[in-house]
């Protein structure tokens, strides 16, 4: 039983799927067969910049066993369009030129033949037979370098919009925009104290533990039908359907459980070319990616430079704040720095404020999202910042939070204006948690010792298509399909709202992730949006059953259906004995009052209702031997909305902290002078293990989404923002050293240090 | 193509005869020859331990032991540590506790933690978190996966 009026929700039922998932039973995109199955690879350029003179197959196909060869000659060149996948944008021709490289290939890793053969084995003999002609050109790795004058250029077709409007200048800029509140000026020249610091960050993984795949069949009247594992089918079914120019009624998406996605699996990598090697073959095609080709053939996040100023009175109110974000676009437009602008200052209610934002290409893989995207690069800079700027006017830095919070009514920098949020509850809750009112422990043996904390903002997606179609069985349970593919959870998230809405178990619920021909176009699991998106969907499929219900109780007790009343889950006629049931004892009478009882429902919420807020703590140990840092506790507080299910939402937090503390502490693209990453497998990516983390504690903070019925608030996302300022936070503490540049690793640490002695 | 060769092995209690190239992993030959896909590819390097069994009371990487080495061996998957209907208490604190959310990780974590259990059924924190170190999960951050496997062993003595 809830403590919160609710009878399911905040609850915590163990999820539909898990027997499936703690048996080894569950079928992901890698784990299917099927009759007369071919196994595609892809060969990809070894070099980061280079111009593609000749493809000669001829040996590769003449190899036994393979089937079939594709390049993008076999692809109809996508005409450009924008497709909006929830979390970014993407350029359809700019896509399908990633899916297979045309001209040229703009990135180590870049796919350009794919083969199909009888064996994976095969299959990879076939394409050190392949021989491709490269022209190598100049590359460019960083994004400061990209930006400058004479800098290699990748797209020459590529002209600069500055403020909206396209320039006549060829450059890897493809986008400056501003957002301008105030008058920075004005503001600083209020200001007791100015802090102005540059930061780097550089490009990490989502590091899903599930490679890409796709498994495609395409038979012989032109119908595709293609089994992945992907945050959204629909998605998937648009970018194939433009990048193959076929009929969206000819593509059938099948998503199989998907293993991690963080964002990452937004986008279509091997699928077209499974579906054109199918097409090819007549024969089923699957593609599955390798650790290595995932790190550089996928979507990680951006690198970025961003510099912040910001200016405060010596009562700790901030007068104005500037910043300059150029992010990393990978190989094609569309980084997310447009999303890291709208998060950088957004806890705050600032007066006067400035940002510049940069979209830049460089020869890297095109970015994906991944978890908040730009926000964390974001947050990194004026967390810090702050946090220099209450050691000088000597305030508390949860003061100065709560002190400068955002809140209803709150301008954000780039436009929008804060509804109810709980940015200071938030913050409050942090500043009386028991970790920051527990004193921090001395080393006993030399490391030093430290406390940080930082805050960070993600919008959250309030909106998106979701579609939801029920059929109630005659013992009251529901078989419930949706479109939203399911993470961490969701089947469980929505099945809750469901029940709750008509009074029933969560586990009277059978939730199932249907394919793209079964269920209405549902947008990707993604921007926060399932909980809230599908889970409104939910609840507005239990009212439609509320409504069906009363219409059959109403022929059952020959009554008025609109003088039915629902409540508690029960439905009754005034206070006659004979006319009252619940919603399983009419379900069992389906038959005699219309026949089965079904509902199908869509919805699309207008977005309105507000973002997420987090606030972090973190005690840190430096070693100043080998400049290792080890978390010795850590506590994420965050306005969740409602908790449907509370076990599944600190899990969001703790993963979200996490992935911060790999991001802050070792992850990074490592690349060497030949525009090559020589890390790209999990060794030498050093992703977070069981040692490198404590227990990661949780408060949940309940400031009900006033855009959802139950109050429903994104939290998967935000959870990752603050740590890696709020780790740099720390590490000065402990060793009074501020560090601005990530990743925060013991070589960095180390020289950091030795600064002290200086 | 190399010529295939006939392994004699025992799996999850029954007795399996396959036939593969030298060059198949163990983790290929579960997944392609023999349909046990519950083991996982993440990484195909002995990195992230999604592909981990039991091979003659030792936790192995599948992926990194050839099909043609367990040859005589016993090998425990996944499929294998309890079932649908008899769930294993691991599994079983995996699921009360939450401690999945992808799942991918999942049959991993568990088949880990069995070899750990089978051996050391009185395991510290730090423990745990010593001998879990070679499986890789990206989704809960740990907590709640180390908090199962403790609660598993209180609950098994």
């Amino acid at each position: 039983m809830a403590t919160n009026g609710y009878k399911v929700i905040g609850t915590r039922p163990i999820r539909h799927d898990g027997v499936d998932k703690v048996t080894g039973r569950a079928i992901y995109g890698a784990d299917i067969q099927l009759t007369g199955l071919l196994y595609g690879a892809i060969l990809r350029s070894p070099h980061p910049h280079a111009r593609i003179k000749n493809i000669d197959t001829s040996r590769a196909e003449s190899h036994p066993g393979v089937r079939a060869v594709a390049t993008a000659e076999d692809l109809p060149q996508a005409a450009d369009k924008l497709q909006d996948l929830g979390e970014s944008i993407v350029n359809l021709r700019d896509a399908s030129n990633n899916v297979l490289a045309y001209g040229k290939v703009l990135y180590k890793g870049h796919a350009v033949v794919g083969v199909a053969a009888t064996s994976l084995h095969v299959a990879q003999e076939a394409l050190e037979l392949i021989d491709v002609e490269y022209e190598i050109l100049p590359h460019v790795t960083w994004v400061m370098d990209a930006m400058k004058d004479d800098a290699p250029i990748l797209h020459e077709d590529m002209k600069t919009t500055s403020m909206g409007e396209e320039t006549d200048k060829v450059s890897n800029i493809a986008n400056h925009f501003q957002h301008k509140i105030g008058d920075p000026d004005k503001g600083f020249a209020e200001a007791d104290v100015i802090v102005e610091r540059e930061f780097t960050t550089q490009t990490v993984h989502q590091g899903y533990i599930e490679p890409h795949n796709a498994t495609a069949k395409w038979n012989e009247e032109g119908q595709l039908t293609l089994w992945t594992s992907t945050q959204g089918a629909f998605m998937v079914r648009d970018q194939l359907i433009e990048i193959l120019k076929i009929p969206v009624s000819k593509v059938k998406v099948v998503p199989l459980e998907i293993g991690g996605g963080f964002g990452g699996k937004t986008s279509v990598y091997g699928d077209p070319v499974a579906a054109v090697l199918s097409k090819k073959t007549g024969h089923p095609v699957k593609i599955t990616m390798t650790r290595d080709e995932v790190f550089e053939g996928t979507g990680p996040t951006p690198a970025s430079y961003i510099k912040v100023k910001m200016g405060v009175t010596n009562d700790g109110r901030i007068t104005a704040a500037t910043t300059y974000m150029a992010y990393e676009a990978g190989a094609y437009p569309g980084s997310p720095v447009g999303a890291g602008a709208g998060c950088i200052f957004s806890p705050y209610d600032i007066p006067n404020a400035q940002i510049d934002g940069y979209d830049v290409c460089v020869n890297k893989p095109k970015t994906n999202a991944y978890r908040a995207p730009g926000a964390t690069n974001a947050a990194f800079a004026p967390e810090t910042v702050i946090d220099e700027i209450c050691e000088k006017i000597g305030m508390d830095p949860l003061e100065f939070r709560i002190k400068n919070a955002a809140k209803e009514g709150s301008r954000r920098v780039d436009g929008p204006v804060h509804p109810r949020i709980g940015c200071i509850e938030t913050t409050e809750a942090a500043k009386n948690s028991d970790h920051y009112n527990t004193p921090l422990e001395k080393s006993i043996d030399g490391k030093l010792r430290g406390r940080g904390v930082a805050s960070g903002y993600w919008f959250n997606f309030n909106g998106g298509k979701s579609a939801i179609s029920v059929s109630v069985n005659s013992d009251g349970t529901i078989n419930m399909l949706e479109g939203s593919t399911d993470i961490g959870g969701s089947r469980a998230s929505i099945s809750m709202q469901l029940a709750e809405t008509i009074g029933l178990e969560a586990t009277d619920i059978n939730p199932q992730v249907v394919d793209t021909d079964s269920i209405g176009y549902t947008d990707v699991t993604g921007g926060s949006r399932t909980t809230f998106g599908t889970g409104y969907a939910a609840h507005a499929t239990g009212q439609a059953l509320i409504r069906e219900m009363k219409e059959r109780a109403s022929k059952l007790w020959d009554v008025p259906a609109d003088a039915i009343d629902f409540s508690d889950g029960v439905f009754s006629y005034k206070d006659e004995e004979k006319k009252r049931g619940t919603f399983k004892d009419l379900a069992k009478q389906a038959g005699d009052t219309g026949g089965p009882i079904v509902a199908q429902v869509s919805t699309n919420p207008d977005g309105s209702g507000g973002g997420a807020f987090a606030t972090h703590i973190c005690d840190v140990e430096v070693d100043p031997d080998t400049g290792k840092v080890d978390v010795l506790r850590y506590t994420a507080v965050q306005d969740v909305g409602t908790a449907i299910h509370p076990s599944y939402v600190e899990g969001q937090m703790q993963g979200g902290v996490v992935q911060g503390i790999g991001w802050g502490l070792n992850e990074e693209y490592i690349y060497n002078d030949a525009g090559v990453m020589t890390n790209a497998n999990f060794l030498d990516y050093r992703m977070p293990t069981t040692l490198d983390t404590p227990m990661i504690e949780t408060i949940l903070v309940e400031v009900p989404n006033v855009a959802h019925p139950y109050g429903v608030r994104g939290v998967g996302e935000v959870p990752i923002v603050p740590p890696p300022a709020a780790l740099s936070n720390a590490i000065y503490h402990a060793t009074g050293q501020r560090l601005r540049d990530l990743p925060m690793s013991p070589p960095r640490v180390q020289s950091a240090l030795a600064k002290n002695g200086e | 193509m190399s010529k295939k060769v006939q392994v004699q092995t025992t799996i999850n209690g029954e007795e399996v005869e396959f036939l593969c190239e030298p060059r198949h992993s163990l983790l290929e030959v579960l997944r392609d020859n023999i349909g046990l896909t519950g083991a996982k590819e993440g990484c195909n390097n002995g990195n992230c331990g999604a592909c981990n069994v039991i091979m003659d009371g030792r936790l192995v990487n599948s992926c990194c032991v050839l099909g043609v080495e367990v040859d005589g061996c016993d090998i425990q998957t996944i499929e294998g540590v309890g079932s649908p209907v008899q769930l294993h208490p691991l599994q079983q604190k995996f699921l009360e506790h939450a401690a999945l959310q992808c799942g991918i990780c999942t049959p991993g974590f568990i088949v880990s933690a069995k070899a750990l259990l089978d051996k050391n059924p009185n395991p510290t924190e730090h423990e745990v978190r010593y001998w879990l170190a070679g499986n890789l999960c990206r989704c809960t951050g740990y907590d709640k996966i180390i908090r199962a496997v403790l609660d598993t062993a209180e609950e098994m003595r």
